[in-house]
C-alpha cells in the first residue's frame, strides 16, 4: 500500500495554492495589506510549530551550539529539505544575535505578481509566511525570534531579504517554587 | 519536471489554509469557509489543469476528460491514481481513492478542534471531527471541479467520506 510513497512533490501545487490564498485573503481583507501580512505570518507560525517536528526526524541533527550554527541549520537544512532551496546567510551584526537570510530563488512567488494598485508594492510582503514559519519552528525548540521581511524582488527591490533577530532562549518552564 | 517540494510544505499549506478559513476567519459561518476553500481549490485546479493539458489535444468525451483526471492529473498532485472509477453512463462520475493522502495523515485530534465541548461529551467531539474532515475536502472537490472546468465540463463536486481512509469525489456533470 505504501510503496507509492515518495517525499518530494511537484511544487506547483504549493506555489498556485499559495497565491490563492494570498490573493484571497487579500479581498477578504480589502486590500489591507498590514492585516494580510499578519495573516500570513499567524498561518506561517501554526505551521511551523507542525513543521518542526517533521524536520527533527528527517534532519537527524544534533543540538546548535549558537545562533549562527541554528542560521546554518536553516538554510542549509531545514529550507533545503522542505523547499529545496538554500538561502544565503548574510549581515550579521557584531553580537551575533541577527542576521540576513536572502532568498536567490523563492518556489513561493514562481508566477507571482504584485496587484498593481499603487499600494501592494510599498505595503504587501507576499512570503511573509517564511517568517511565521521560522517563528514558529524556532520557539518549539526552545528559541524567542523575530522575523521580517526588508526587501523582496516582488517589491523591484534587487533581492529577497528576510531579517532574523534572536530575542532569547527560552529556559525550560520549571514548576513554580516551593521553598 | 519543474521544481519540487517536500510534501509537507503541501500537506502544512493545505491544512492551515482549511484550519484558517474555519477556525478564524469564518468560525461561526461553516458554509461561508467551506465556500472560500472550495473557491481556492476551483482556482488552482483551474490552473493546474491548464498548465498540464498543454502539450494535449483536446479531449473528445466526457470519459477522457476524467480518465485524465483519475490519472495525470491525480498523479501530478498525489503520486498516485484515483483507484476506482464508476459511472451510470448519465454523467454523473465516482472516483474513489483508497487512501486519500490528507485523510491519512490529518490528525482528527477533537480536543483541539473543538474546545467547547466538555470531555464526556463524545457525540458532539465525533461531529467536530467529522466536520473538520469535511472541511478538509472542499479543498479537492474545488481542485477537481476547477480542473474540469477549465477543460470545458461544468460539473458539481461531492464527497463522500462514508468509509474512511477512502474517499469518493462525486462528480456530477451540468447539461
Amino acid at each position: 500500500v505504501w510503496k507509492t510513497r515518495v517525499d518530494k512533490v511537484n511544487a506547483e501545487l504549493v506555489t498556485l495554492t499559495y497565491g490563492t490564498i494570498v490573493s484571497q485573503l487579500c479581498a477578504d481583507y480589502d486590500n489591507d495589506y498590514a492585516q494580510v501580512n499578519q495573516q500570513l505570518d499567524k498561518m506561517g507560525y501554526n505551521i511551523g510549530m507542525r513543521l518542526i517536528e517533521d524536520f527533527l526526524a528527517k534532519s537527524n541533527t544534533g543540538r546548535c551550539g549558537n545562533f549562527r550554527d541554528t542560521a546554518e541549520m536553516i538554510s542549509k537544512v531545514g529550507f533545503k529539505i522542505f523547499l529545496n532551496i538554500t538561502p544565503t546567510v548574510t549581515n550579521w551584526t557584531a553580537d551575533n544575535k541577527q542576521f540576513s537570510l536572502l532568498f536567490d530563488e523563492n518556489p513561493l512567488a514562481d508566477f507571482v505578481e504584485l496587484p498593481d494598485d499603487g499600494r501592494a508594492q510599498d505595503e504587501l510582503w507576499f512570503s511573509n509566511i517564511f517568517c511565521g514559519i521560522l517563528r514558529g519552528a524556532l520557539e518549539m525548540v526552545q528559541m524567542s525570534i523575530e522575523a521580517r521581511f526588508v526587501s523582496d524582488v516582488l517589491r523591484g527591490n534587487d533581492v529577497t531579504e528576510m531579517r532574523v533577530t534572536l530575542i532569547r532562549y527560552i529556559e525550560d518552564e520549571m514548576p513554580p517554587d516551593d521553598e | 519536471m519543474g521544481r519540487e517540494v517536500s510534501e509537507s510544505c503541501v500537506d502544512g499549506v493545505v491544512m492551515e489554509m482549511v484550519a484558517a478559513y474555519c477556525g478564524r476567519f469564518y468560525a461561526a459561518k461553516p458554509e461561508l469557509a467551506a465556500g472560500r476553500i472550495e473557491a481556492i481549490g476551483f482556482q488552482v485546479g483551474h490552473q493546474l489543469s491548464e498548465r498540464y493539458t498543454m502539450e494535449r489535444p483536446r479531449f473528445t468525451d466526457h470519459l477522457e476528460a476524467i480518465k485524465f483526471i483519475c490519472k495525470d492529473f491525480w498523479s501530478e498532485l498525489f503520486k498516485k491514481q484515483i483507484d476506482n472509477l464508476k459511472t451510470n453512463h448519465r454523467g454523473t462520475f465516482v472516483l474513489q481513492d483508497n487512501h486519500f493522502r490528507w485523510l491519512t495523515r490529518v490528525s482528527l485530534d477533537p480536543a483541539v478542534e473543538n474546545t467547547d465541548a466538555t470531555e464526556n461529551d463524545s457525540g458532539s467531539l465525533g461531529d467536530s471531527a467529522a466536520q473538520t474532515t469535511s472541511m478538509l475536502l472542499y479543498f479537492p472537490c474545488g481542485l477537481i471541479r476547477g480542473a474540469l472546468t477549465n477543460l470545458g465540463i461544468p460539473c458539481a463536486v461531492s464527497a463522500d467520506m462514508s468509509n474512511l481512509p477512502a474517499c469518493s469525489f462525486v462528480v456530477r456533470i451540468k447539461t
